[in-house]
């Protein structure tokens, strides 16, 4: 049976993932979540985390290359966390997302003829400060994008480059305060035996 | 709106104005807290003030060491089903209970440590006794909270509690700033009952109970095997219904090993590297395996590829993270266990399947031949670790709790010692943390007092916490402490023999007199060197009241088998 997380001798295939994690806003809980894939090895290849649109709740974006049965278990074990509200993962094609990348470069590159100008246009990026002795171009997109206008303006000099952790969204049309109402409403806080709710014996 | 308002100012007008490490106390004695094992220290002495008024409600062991308090609190949680609570100071002190929590959380123990720590100003100056606990307890605890003001300790203390008792249990750090223990605060406790983002008790697919009880309606050859989620669920009595009524064998884990009689006509042992012949190979023999409350640890399995491949596998376990993490499931049941037994047991067929029992008992004359019948009744000089057990089950008669330590001695007591309660069996297993067993069985006979508790230690394992007998001493806490002492850390020197060509590598004890050390905390002890006297200690020390301290010289080079050579198949248990 062809399986697509496998290779031809039936090896695991490494892809990458995208995690969306949603959590309570608090402190350490990062560490907490990153200390997953520390366990493991696991490189994380970018992580954004920001306050989401439900006060009080953060999203994070993880994105790592595995294996998908090793995602599988650190998402788990991300949602097992007690401050976590929920952990999904996603290959490319499920989600929406972006990065921003900033290119700081000498002012003078501009006196040059058209050349940066065209290129600034070309790649839809923008310019996002200009100062006496260096200029700053902003673009957003996805990783194969940014890292082309890099290479593209390498040769003019760049003086300092950046880019962003992943953004993403996913293609499910649920609102996240539903998603969160459900939780507070999931009857899964206690045993119900018996019709007697409880929990451990005490 | 309206209410809520209503509700705060009813509760203003009943609160009382407390000191945090007060309001600590009062929050232990609302979750019925009576016992607690701890150390003091600069940044918890507020606490130890307070908790000296209220010494006529909770009683407070001082451990000699913090690792100590750990362990006696696990112990107390396995015998009780309670949590278990342990207090140290900062930096040293927290650190100290690491070891402790990492063990509670691997074997699923519910216990709250509560932490001193340096004032909130000083938080990350290297002030004096200053330590980073809560990011070094965050790996190994099921939640860890940091406390810097007093009004957050009730809310700390009840999410504390919820948690760690609630789902798989686990431990649960609370670390509190020494100015949040000396502040005030108007003092009202709410226990916590909900979490909006933890869902301990997964609803039950009923789908699922009926494509299990399908599976093992038509099995020919199902097997049971049990962990310590049944005792932690209380399902022990689902088990015995469901394994009666489909007439299935039962096989337990070490953690399991008290939640089916071991006399039961269906109980065919002990699984995994240094369990019974019969288990093991059966494994991959059974065509339907069902697993309640465990985690396929790789003591358990072995090569896990080679692991029940011919079987259908289901899975019932309350943690969805262990849900095919190791072996692939054919119908997972994410779910407590005694709630789902007590659905699966509706679903299953009466039957019986006596040939396949059989064949495990076919097993097991091979394994008495073979291994069990030179353990327990062996003909050479030297004292074989068996034998004791042998013997300390003719007069405990499996009334007793059982707490062993880490090594040779665990697996024969595991191996030989007969169960009959449940949580009556107190070990390290995940962790295997050796230093384990006497403090606690300390915690358990301060738990359970209306059972004898016998700890069965190594020469090791004893030397790695050997100070809680200070703290058996001042509490005239009667527990019976057996050494099995071989001169060895014996599980090593068996390694070392079988798969290192005998090069016994710093595996060689050179131990002090034992009998003088129990005798300087005024601890009643023996040793026996000779088969003669054997059966007669152990009743002396049974019947003695107050703690007691029996050292046996046992055979210096003893194997255990089986055993399932490490990251080998449990089709190739070997018996020699």
């Amino acid at each position: 049976m062809a399986d697509i997380y496998q290779d031809d001798i039936g090896n695991e295939i490494e892809k990458q993932f995208t995690l969306s994690v949603l959590t309570e806003d608090l402190p350490g809980l990062l560490n907490s979540v990153t200390i997953i894939f520390t366990r493991r090895k696991l490189n994380i290849d970018m992580i954004n985390v920001s306050a989401s649109e439900v006060p009080g709740v953060s999203r994070y974006t993880i994105v790592c290359t595995t294996t998908r049965s090793q995602v599988e278990k650190v998402i788990k074990q991300i949602r097992k966390h007690v401050d976590v509200l929920g952990a999904f993962v996603y290959e490319e094609h499920e989600t929406h997302y972006q990065e921003i990348a900033l290119y700081k470069v000498p002012t003078d590159i501009f006196f040059e003829g058209m050349k940066v100008e065209n290129i600034v246009r070309a790649n839809n990026a923008r310019i996002l400060v200009i100062e006496k002795d260096y200029i700053v171009i902003e673009k957003t997109g996805h990783k194969e994008e940014t890292q082309k206008l890099l290479e593209t303006l390498q040769p003019f000099g760049v003086l300092e480059f950046v880019r962003s952790g992943r953004v993403s969204i996913s293609k499910s049309k649920r609102k996240t305060e539903s998603f969160i109402e459900e939780l507070e409403n999931s009857k899964t806080h206690s045993l119900n035996t018996n019709g007697k709710l409880e929990y451990g014996k005490n | 709106m309206a209410t809520l308002t209503q509700k705060s100012k009813m509760k203003e007008s009943k609160a009382k104005r407390v000191s945090g490490s007060e309001a600590l106390i009062l929050s232990l004695l609302e979750e019925g807290v009576d016992t607690i094992f701890g150390y003091p220290g600069g940044a918890i002495m507020p606490v130890y003030d307070s908790l000296y008024h209220y010494q006529d409600k909770i009683k407070h062991y001082l451990v000699r060491h913090e690792q100590g308090a750990a362990h006696a609190a696990q112990g107390y949680a396995r015998v009780t089903g309670q949590v278990g609570v342990c207090f140290a100071t900062s930096g040293p002190g927290a650190t100290n209970l690491i070891t402790g929590i990492a063990d509670a959380q691997i074997d699923s123990t519910p216990i709250v440590c509560v932490t001193g720590q340096v004032v909130a100003h000083l938080l990350g100056t290297d002030a004096f006794q200053e330590s980073d606990v809560l990011s070094i307890s965050m790996p190994v605890t099921k939640w860890s909270f940091q406390v810097t003001k007093s009004e957050e300790i009730p809310y700390a203390i009840a999410r504390a509690f919820y948690i760690a008792k609630s789902g798989r249990p686990g431990p649960v750090l609370i670390d509190i700033t020494k100015n949040a223990q000396s502040g005030e605060l108007d003092f009202s406790y709410e226990k916590c009952e909900k979490i909006r983002s933890y869902h301990p008790y997964p609803p039950i697919d009923s789908r699922k109970i009926e494509e299990a009880a399908e599976l093992i309606n038509k099995a020919k050859k199902p097997y049971l095997l049990v962990g310590h989620g049944v005792l932690l669920s209380g399902a022990q009595e689902e088990v015995k219904q469901l394994a009666e009524k489909a007439g299935i064998p039962v096989a337990s884990t070490l953690l399991g090993l008290s939640a089916f009689p071991t006399d039961h006509p269906l109980n065919v042992g002990y699984l995994g590297m240094h369990g019974n012949y019969g288990p093991n190979v059966k494994t991959n023999e059974c065509d339907v395996l069902v697993a309640v409350g465990m985690r396929f640890d790789d003591r358990v399995t072995g090569d896990s590829s080679k692991y029940a491949k011919q079987a259908k596998v289901i899975h019932i376990e309350i943690d969805h993270a262990e849900i095919d993490k190791i072996i692939k499931t054919n119908v997972a049941i994410n779910a407590d266990a005694k709630q789902a037994l007590q659905e699966l047991i509706k679903s299953v067929n009466s039957n019986t399947h006596n040939s396949w029992v059989q064949e495990f008992r076919d097993c097991d004359k091979i394994e008495f031949e073979k291994v069990i019948k030179k353990d327990l009744y062996p003909e050479g000089e030297q004292i074989k670790m068996g034998e004791v057990v042998r013997l300390v089950n003719e007069v405990a008669d499996g009334e007793a709790v059982l707490v062993t330590d880490v090594g040779q001695h665990q697996m024969i007591a595991s191996r030989y010692y007969k169960f009959k309660y449940p949580n009556t069996n107190i070990t390290s297993g995940g962790l295997g943390t050796m230093g384990f067993a006497l403090p606690a069985a300390m915690g358990a006979k301060v738990g359970e007092k209306n059972r004898q508790v016998i700890a069965v230690i190594g020469d090791g394992g004893f030397q790695m916490t050997i100070q809680e007998l200070g703290t058996i001493f001042q509490y005239k806490i009667p527990v019976k402490i057996i050494v099995l002492n071989n001169n060895f850390l014996g599980m090593v020197r068996q390694w070392q023999q079988l798969f290192f060509e005998r090069r016994y590598s710093f595996t060689e004890m050179t131990n002090p007199d034992f009998i003088k050390i129990a005798e300087g905390y005024h601890i009643t002890a023996k040793r026996i060197t000779d088969r003669s006297g054997l059966k007669d200690a152990i009743g002396e020390m049974y019947a003695f009241d107050g703690p007691y301290l029996l050292e046996v010289k046992v055979e210096t080079e003893e194997n255990v088998f089986p055993m399932v050579p490490s990251g080998d198949s449990v089709t190739n248990i070997r018996l020699s």
